[in-house]
């Protein structure tokens, strides 16, 4: 496997920003037929290691050398051409072309200078067909979930003819099935010979797949490894530096229990809410202090009913109570009005504005409710974001750096600090771990047990059912649009019932009726 | 370069400075007496006062324009409202038995200011309701404006002669044209509206991603329909000076490309046409330096037609130096040859967010 030359050596690599030191003298090595793992903290660098080597950015210090000889890329076109294929951390499509455009675009199959339409949609299919995605190649993608997204994402990539694969993060928004399609696509490929550079937050995605491991902490490299000789935890400690504790005390945490908080009029009560070609009509309860989980599978509407809860998407049916007061939920303006709030799980489209700085993106929610008359001073602004940076540890901790210069977990951690602080009484949360490295994550569990043992009421999804599992009192089961099953999160649920909930969902659901 | 020079550099309006310093220049140069001011009865004269006079409209179009393009829209139809709101003032101060009255004058402000308003507001209904691309929306009435101001003056050029009226283009305020001060109220008043509340961060957020702005809770769509009200207020001022300075209304040509104009000073002056950060000083500068070419060329004797063609390639140069594609090739052609590993930090070659 690791017996013949690299096919890509990086050294000495170098890469500033201003006022931030991304890479420093770097050293990265990739063989052929290996899958390599690419590891480190929020803000380590991962991502502009890929952008140098794809010359996104261009570099300061180092040298790149595929196969033999020594390249600089202009940009990642090129280095498509010449063998280097990468799905970006961010995923960009083309929102308003087609899935099968999207495939395709710059490389379409012609015949005499035409577009071969035809063969385009066909090929598509076919491709998807490998990642086990049975969807409508037509549609434009915007019409696609993230996860579909990532997935469009992934087939183009993986239709190149490559030497090299770069993913950053592409498991990100998938559940455990897509994961699993997308491994033995990976095994697949790497079987034939090409290297794969993986970077994922999922530590047993790594040991599912990665033959070797380099890990960076601060734009500086740690060590490059193979699988076997780092263990876990000691992978842990080399991302972070020191020994991670919060992660154990949360595994030991007791089950919630959901009597403790149920009782007495819920805060938000929903009854056969549902929107046409969305969600199927649903009825669900939170009460203040409860944490209710939404598992499913991709597409099953687990988001799609969320915003129904924020009016992000208008319910065409169904009744909605607010604390025990009937009302609707119309738009977002008067969600929050009631103190509900929606941190999205598409932080490019629908979270962040890159160009405002991490001050104005974190104040943003909070001043839109004041209107904007009454600018909140500056001082308390000041004192907000201060706590949250430290809250969240945002690096950098600058608050008046524009958020696009932040790495994708760093952003995301911004978008969690809108929404916080405002305090509302409802939060809902979609996957707000998603690209948060192991130590953050533990803390934003750890900050969602807290605040809903305040008394905030959370609605919590994400593709990690143990995750869901770990911070629910209920579990509502989610599948084909539909609301399956409600689960007491009890000593006898754990994610294998889960699971099979969502497998054999309709008979559950005719059973608890 | 040392340090110093380099953080200078980096400055936003170092550029738009740069440029028109160096149009001052080159005018002195060609023209040795260009930047004499002479005092006479009291009042300051001279070319670079002219600049400034001639220059007070664009800046009043130019400051509801940045805000429009911050939204990450545009209004095609400043020009046209110019116009219809000048036709309407000269209109009714013409049909007036005391065309002096300050009731008049101000009346004939009031009713031409409202009807700008109402255009204002149909622009905003287009764009942010009905939700029809803006450069469509305002396209409508760039061409239907200028029927609108041709019915309004049945077709002829309505000519007034009203003390008060013109003087809002050539009266005098403290050794200074009057036009000067009403340009720089208006500038600090929108300044103060949107710096000094949330207004200014909330419509740049607007502008920036519209769909993550509803989501906190902005109401995106008011702040659209909001912007297009005030770009056509500010171009009914406008309007009222273009007149003013005639003493004259004409449909077909009052305001007549002031738009292009518009839309040249926001960009050189560094809100970018993507929308999202406004910079308002900038517009005001982008506005002194196309004002200083429009005087250039006529000081060098340039035809009007060659002049429009000059501004147009302006544009499309600055809009190229604004595109961060076109400034990383430049850059790369610059650094050229094989790449060299050493090299000094390179410029970012293309978005992709982290
Ligand atoms: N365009 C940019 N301008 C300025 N700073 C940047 C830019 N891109 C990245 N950075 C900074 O470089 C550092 C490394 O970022 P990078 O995106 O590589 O992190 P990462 O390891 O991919 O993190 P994550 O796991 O959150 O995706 C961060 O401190 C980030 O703020
Ligand atoms: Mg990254």
């Amino acid at each position: 496997m690791t017996d013949s030359r690299p096919v890509l050596t990086m050294t000495g690599i170098s890469k500033s920003f201003p006022g931030v030191r991304a890479l420093h003298n770097v050293d990265f090595r990739l063989f052929p037929g290996e899958v390599h793992a690419l590891m480190g903290e929020n803000g380590a660098g991962k991502s502009t290691l890929i952008k140098v080597l794809t010359g996104v950015y261009g570099i300061d210090e180092g040298t790149i050398t595929l196969g033999d000889e020594q390249v600089a890329f202009s940009g990642p076109m090129q280095a498509s051409a010449a063998g280097v294929s990468t799905v970006y951390q961010e995923v960009n499509l083309c929102p308003n072309l087609s899935v099968a455009e999207n495939i395709f675009i710059g490389r379409e199959p012609r015949l005499l200078g035409a577009v071969r339409w035809g063969e385009v949609r066909r090929r598509a299919r076919q491709l998807l067909t490998r990642l086990d995605l049975d969807i409508d190649v037509t549609a434009p993608v915007a019409s696609y979930s993230l996860a579909v997204q990532q997935m469009v994402a992934i087939a183009r990539a993986i239709d190149v003819q490559a030497r090299v694969l770069i993913l950053d993060e592409p498991t990100s928004s998938l559940d455990a099935t897509e994961v699993a399609q997308l491994f033995r696509v990976m095994r697949q490929l790497r079987d034939e010979g090409i290297a794969i550079l993986f970077v994922t937050h999922f530590l047993d995605q790594v040991y599912g797949i990665a033959d070797r491991i380099t890990v960076l902490r601060n734009g500086t490299l740690v060590g490059e490894y193979p699988i076997a000789e780092l263990p876990q935890l000691a992978l842990v400690e080399k991302m972070i530096g020191k020994e991670l504790d919060v992660l154990e005390r949360l595994e030991e945490q007791p089950r919630r229990e959901l009597a403790a908080v149920e009782g007495g009029t819920p805060f938000v009560a929903v009854s056969e809410l549902g929107r046409k070609g969305a969600v199927a009509p649903f009825s669900l309860t939170i009460h203040a202090g409860e944490v209710v989980g939404l598992a499913g599978l991709l597409g099953s509407g687990r988001t799609e009913a969320a915003r129904l809860f924020f009016g992000a998407d208008r319910a065409d049916r169904g009744e909605v109570t607010v604390n025990g007061k009937p009302t609707s939920l119309r738009n977002p303006v008067q969600a929050i009005e009631y103190g509900i709030g929606f941190c999205s799980e598409n932080r490019r489209a629908e979270g962040i504005i890159p160009d405002l700085s991490v001050r104005e993106n974190m104040i943003l929610a909070m001043q839109a409710a004041r209107g904007w008359l009454r600018p909140i001073p500056r001082r308390r602004q000041d004192e907000l974001v201060e706590q949250y940076i430290k809250a969240l540890s945002i690096r950098p901790a600058n608050p008046d750096v524009p958020v696009r210069n932040l790495s994708g977990g760093n952003q995301q951690k911004v978008l969690l600090a809108r929404w916080l602080i405002t305090e509302p009484r409802l939060l809902i949360l979609d996957e707000p771990t998603r690209g948060i490295d192991i130590g953050a994550k533990a803390e934003i569990q750890k900050l969602v047990v807290q605040l809903s043992d305040g008394g905030m009421a959370v609605l919590f999804i994400s593709a990690e059912l143990e995750e869901v599992l770990r911070l629910s009192h209920k579990v509502a089961v989610m599948r084909d649009r539909e609301m399956v099953a409600q689960l007491d999160n009890d000593d006898t649920v754990d994610a294998e019932r889960v699971m099979q909930t969502i497998a054999s969902g309709s008979t559950r659901k005719e059973a608890s009726q | 370069m040392n340090e110093r020079l380099r953080s200078m550099a980096s400055h936003r309006l170092f550029w738009p400075v740069a440029v028109l310093v160096v149009m001052l220049a080159v005018n002195t140069i060609y023209r040795p007496g260009f930047l004499a001011v002479e005092v006479n009865n009291g009042h300051l004269y001279g070319t670079p006062i002219d600049i400034l006079r001639l220059s007070a409209p664009l800046i009043l179009v130019g400051l509801g324009m940045t805000l429009v393009i911050s939204t990450g829209g545009i209004d095609l139809s400043v020009g046209s409202i110019c116009a219809i709101s000048g036709a309407i003032a000269c209109l009714h101060i013409s049909q007036a038995p005391d065309q002096n009255s300050l009731v008049t004058v101000f009346t004939a402000l009031a009713m031409a200011l409202g009807a700008a308003l109402v255009l204002g507001a149909w622009n905003g209904v287009l764009v942010s309701v009905i939700g029809i691309q803006p450069i469509i929306a305002t396209l409508i009435l760039m061409v239907a404006g200028r029927g609108l101001a041709q019915l309004v003056t049945e077709g002829q050029i309505i000519t007034i002669n009203s003390g008060p009226y013109r003087a809002l283009g050539l009266g005098h305020l403290l050794t200074l044209p009057l036009a000067i001060f009403i340009a720089l109220g208006a500038a600090l008043l929108i300044a103060a509206l949107t710096r000094r509340t949330a207004l200014g961060m909330i419509i740049e957020s607007v502008g920036g991603n519209r769909e993550a702005s509803r989501l906190a809770g902005i109401r995106s769509a008011r702040m659209v329909f909001l912007v297009y009200v005030v770009s056509a207020a500010c171009a009914a001022v406008a309007g009222f000076m273009m007149t003013a300075n005639v003493s004259s209304a004409d449909g077909n040509n009052a305001g007549l490309w002031v738009e292009l104009d518009a839309i040249l000073a926001v960009v050189i002056g560094g809100t970018s046409l993507a929308g999202g950060r406004f910079y308002l000083s900038g517009t005001i500068l982008g506005a002194l330096i196309i004002q200083t070419l429009t005087t250039t060329v006529y000081a060098m004797n340039i035809s009007p037609q060659t002049a429009l063609l000059f501004k147009a390639v302006v544009v499309i140069a600055v809009c190229l130096i604004q595109a961060p594609e076109f400034r990383a090739k430049l850059g790369r052609r610059r650094r050229g040859g094989p790449p060299s590993p050493s090299s000094a930090p390179q410029p970012q070659k293309e978005e992709v967010t982290a």
